[in-house]
């Protein structure tokens, strides 16, 4: 390709970060209307990305869309070089999405506008460097980029705990970051000639390195993934982090960061230690079953909506994580995908959702609500549309990707999960369980007149925020083949390289 | 006859008499112009380096003084850290320090004059006066305000720890010397090569020297478990000079160490790298475990420089081109991040008169753009991408891993974590307080000069980091591995 896409999606929010910086403080709607331009570029690249390679190339493994690899520090054999194919492709366009509407979603911030939608398009870029990075440093360097922005994203403008959910996330995840570090600097110099390039390494590794080097690798990258994603017990930076910080930048937690964590599975752990991979497929399947487990329980129990929905990801990235443990199907490695694509519509829009109570009422508390179904219809249809959704009803896009999940993983070839999905299918239930209970207490019931008598519903602007997201959820539910093809070709070559 | 080769050292001499000239120039003034005063020795300082740029490469005085690469790549940072730090000591001396002006400025120059003569020492005796040239006018810097007892305290606990660790330096020198009989370095590592690879082991001579010249120079760079007068030093001294102690002078023991062990005593890596991991451990560990409960930014930064020089010494450990070239870049860096960081303090406290990290509520308020300043410092010692400081602390522990000190580079890194507890606590305080500060800061232009300086550094050398990497690996090409 001639035109370099993927720079231009990564750099237009960068230089939109620089740009608001220098426009004045007090002119709010410009800021606002500014950052919204420079995320609706990479929206519309990420779109047209996207339909390109559902449209041309999304019958074969390869990489496209690739600039580089270019030298960008000689000596130590670092280079810039991009790319994308069915893995990445699917996040790409999820992130420009929800950076879009989150921002949108933002225009309600009167704090210190100017320096929360500068720290939002510097987030936005990290986000969208580290989904088509090919160079580990280059992936490593985006890894880490977006976490000062989002430390200052949750730390100023978060909820009365932020200080605490701010640094508790930034040393958390920074804390998995070192593991990875030391895992790539382990990698390049095993690596002959020595070299950063994941695909070249993705080819190697598996011929030169040691099997106790590459469980070794495989573990110190997986601590780092697992962080991010969060696999339970890796989890507790989750609930504070999504629970404290301001509702679009838990839309964007939510929606991306968490899905991170299983790309870097997908894209480097996977398919460059396919032994260590098979060591480990079966405790990592059970990790992912306590996760689903665990956080469907814990969300049950949950007294704030916002929680509720934080535990609710806990539980429904465990799906992902069993699905990583069936390495050996195409479907399941598929619904993982699908999972991860699906949870972030799904959860971005329930954490707007949140958002759009809590600015009126002020409080997020389940007991104190009750009846908002009268008082509120075209909020509550819209929310119940997304529990059933996050639930696993059939024709939305959770049931597609639970069901193949479950599929997969149960008539995987190797390993041999077929107990650990049947447990794990009691995780539907849970989640209806306490999905179901959340709408019955919120919206159902007696409504309190004379405290929530002044609730305004949902108005224009929140509507469009959450209105993609209902689109595509149903879309995909209904008629998933788009996406079944984008990632296919890709999907079955990873579980070629996993074979070997 | 030896060949002189004098223009060799021309910039030395040149700022020399720079210092002189300011401080009669002051006293000819009659200390009435201290901004003049000030610029002069900025300009002075810049010059030098002008100078540097046209003469060096090659050897003077027989062997003695080596212009290499690896002298110029650490004259750069001593002028660098001499200019930052003249440059961020406007508001002192027009506030603080009246009557000395002149011989501020003029001590700092005669200090990185001390430095750069060390960094080209060819021999040991060279390379002693150079050290103590570094180091009196330090003593006096620090004990500058005289009128405040903690500052007379620092000068005084500086003179005491430096003569002391002087001594103990000069011993190991001295064994040195009788065990090699020369001080010429590059004679000393045939020598000993000569004298002691044939034998299995390193017997108690060269071990005594090891440790001793070892201690010598880890109290100047205040390694642990000889760093107690840090913190003390560094609180009490006036800012601009903490700022000089912990990045001109600390780059100066580097060099040292360079020239004496990774030169000298090369045939001997094995046995003096496995005492500097240790040491560096301790370094590591206790410096951000310290730093963690500190309160005053000053003995924060203090206990972070000790742990910055770990860091450091983890690319020493490693005795490979690597290695010393990533030690460079490391202090090249740190040069930056560090003067930057203690230029925002000397400002702040100019301002407030406050070393309270507490104090630095709600600052981002109120003047948004030296926040933005000290976070970017603050963030790069933390080695947060895609600052300078990040791509640092990835060349030495590559070059840690290469050696395969896998365990040294694993702790060096759980340590930086708990780095970035500390430094985040100042980012927490500038931002995330409710509080409004009534007071509004507005640097000096030479102030303004370093932050913006030490800000485009951080990102450039960050983001573009190759020019530099070359240049440091070019100065580690002066050993042979």
């Amino acid at each position: 390709m001639d035109f370099p896409i993927l720079s231009y999606m990564i750099f237009i929010p960068l230089f939109g970060f620089i740009a608001v910086m220098f426009l004045p403080k007090e002119k709010h709607t410009l800021i606002r209307w500014t950052s919204l331009a420079f995320s609706f570029v990479p929206m519309i690249l990420s779109f047209y990305l996207t339909y390109v390679y559902y449209v041309n190339f999304s019958g074969s493994a390869d990489m496209v869309f690739t600039e580089g690899p270019f030298d960008w520090i000689a000596p130590v054999h670092v280079q810039y070089f991009l790319g994308a194919d069915g893995i990445s492709v699917p996040m790409l366009f999820l992130t420009g999405l929800l950076s879009f509407i989150s921002i949108l979603a933002s225009f309600n911030i009167t704090k210190r506008v100017k320096e929360y939608f500068s720290f939002f398009l510097l987030l936005e870029s990290g986000m969208i460097g580290v989904f088509c990075a090919l160079d580990f440093f280059l992936f490593y360097v985006f890894w880490e980029v977006m976490l000062v922005p989002m430390y200052f994203l949750i730390g100023i403008w978060g909820g009365p705990r932020k200080e605490y959910a701010a640094i508790k996330f930034f040393l958390y995840t920074l804390f998995g970051s070192i593991f990875m570090l030391v895992a790539i600097l382990v990698l390049y110099f095993t690596s002959d000639p020595h070299t950063l390039n994941m695909m070249e390494l993705i080819q190697t590794v598996p011929g030169v390195m040691g099997h106790s080097l590459q469980l070794f690798c495989f573990a110190f990258l997986f601590v780092a993934f697992a962080i991010k994603v969060p696999v339970w017990p890796f989890h507790t930076w989750l609930p504070d982090a999504h629970v404290e910080a301001p509702t679009a930048v838990s839309v964007i937690l939510a929606g991306v960061l968490l899905k991170m964590g299983t790309y870097g599975m997908l894209r480097i752990s996977w398919p460059m230690f396919p032994e260590a991979t098979r060591f480990f497929a079966v405790p990592i399947a059970i990790l992912g079953l306590i996760a689903i487990i665990y956080g469907a329980l814990v969300s049950m129990a949950q007294k704030d909506l916002k929680k509720l929905v934080a535990y609710s990801s806990v539980s429904h990235m465990g799906y992902c994580m069993l699905a990583l443990g069936a390495y050996s199907s195409v479907t399941a490695i598929s619904g993982c995908m699908f999972q991860m694509f699906s949870h972030g519509l799904i959860t971005g829009a329930l954490f707007l959702l949140v958002g759009v109570l809590y600015d009126r009422a002020h409080t997020r508390e389940i007991a104190a609500f009750g009846g908002l179904g009268s008082k509120l219809p075209v909020y509550t249809g819209l929310m119940v549309l997304f529990s059933m959704a996050a639930l696993g009803l059939p024709g939305m896009s959770g049931f597609v990707s639970e069901f193949m999940v479950f599929v997969g993983a149960f008539t995987a070839p190797a390993p041999d999960l077929t107990i650990y999905t049947a447990i794990a299918v009691l995780g539907v239930v849970l989640g209806a369980g306490y999905m179901l209970r959340m709408v019955q207490r919120v919206f159902l019931g007696e409504f309190n007149s004379e405290k929530w008598s002044g609730l305004t519903e949902i108005n224009v602007r929140e509507i469009i925020t959450v209105a993609p997201l209902a689109f595509l959820t149903i879309m995909i539910g209904v008629y998933p083949s788009p996406l079944t093809k984008i990632m296919k070709a890709t999907l079955e070559n990873l579980v070629n390289l996993m074979a070997r | 006859m030896p060949d002189y080769n004098l223009k060799l050292i021309i910039p030395e001499v040149f700022l020399f008499l720079w210092a002189l000239f300011i401080i009669a120039f002051d006293l000819g003034t009659r200390r009435r112009n201290s901004k003049l005063i000030g610029y002069l020795a900025m300009g002075g300082v810049a010059f030098t380096g002008i100078l540097l740029s046209t003469y060096h490469g090659g050897f003077a005085f027989g062997n003695m003084f080596k212009s290499d690469m690896l002298a110029v790549f650490f004259k750069v940072i001593f002028l660098g850290s001499a200019f930052m730090a003249i440059g961020s000591s406007f508001g002192i001396i027009t506030d603080k320090i009246k009557n000395h002006r002149g011989e501020f400025f003029g001590l700092i120059l005669l200090s990185t004059v001390g430095m750069m003569f060390l960094a080209s020492a060819g021999e040991l005796i060279t390379l002693y006066i150079g050290l103590e040239l570094t180091t009196i006018p330090l003593f006096v810097l620090a004990a500058y305000y005289k009128d405040d007892r903690i500052s007379v305290e620092a000068g005084l606990k500086y003179m005491i720890i430096g003569a002391f660790s002087s001594a103990i330096m000069l011993y190991g020198l001295s064994l040195l010397y009788g065990l090699s009989g020369t001080t010429d370095l590059l004679a000393m590592k045939i020598n000993l090569a000569y004298l002691f690879l044939g034998n299995n082991g390193l017997g108690w001579g060269p071990l005594m020297a090891i440790i001793l010249v070892m201690a010598g120079i880890g109290f100047k760079l205040a390694l642990v478990p000889f760093h107690m007068w840090a913190p003390d030093v560094y609180q009490g001294s006036p800012t601009p000079v903490t700022a000089l102690l912990s990045v001109g002078s600390k780059a100066a023991g580097i060099v040292a160490f360079l020239r004496i062990f990774t030169d000298g005593l090369f045939g001997f890596s094995i046995e003096w790298s496995m005492i500097l991991a240790v040491l560096a451990t301790g370094a590591v560990v206790l410096g951000n475990i310290s730093a963690l409960r500190q309160k005053n930014i000053k003995r924060m930064l203090a206990y972070s420089s000790i742990a910055q020089i770990g860091y450091v010494m983890v690319g020493l450990v490693a005795v490979n081109q690597l290695g010393v070239a990533a030690a460079g870049y490391y202090m090249f860096i740190y040069l930056f991040a560090n003067m930057g960081a203690f230029a925002v303090a000397t400002i702040f406290c100019d301002k407030t008169g406050s070393d309270s990290i507490s104090s630095y509520a709600g600052l981002s308020k109120s003047s948004p753009a030296l926040s933005a300043y000290m976070a970017v410092f603050l963030l790069s010692l933390a080695g947060i991408p895609p600052l300078g400081g990040f791509v640092a602390k990835y060349f030495v522990f590559a070059a840690g891993i290469k050696a395969g000190y896998t365990w040294l580079v694993i702790v060096a890194l759980l340590t930086a974590v708990v780095s970035l507890y500390y430094y985040a606590n100042v980012i927490k305080n500038m931002y995330f307080s409710a509080e409004n500060p009534e007071f509004k800061i507005k640097p000096p232009l030479s102030a303004n000069i370093v932050l913006i300086l030490g800000v485009a550094g951080l990102v450039v050398f960050g983001v573009y980091p190759e020019p530099i990497l070359n240049f440091a690996l070019d100065a580690a090409k002066v050993f042979i591995f």
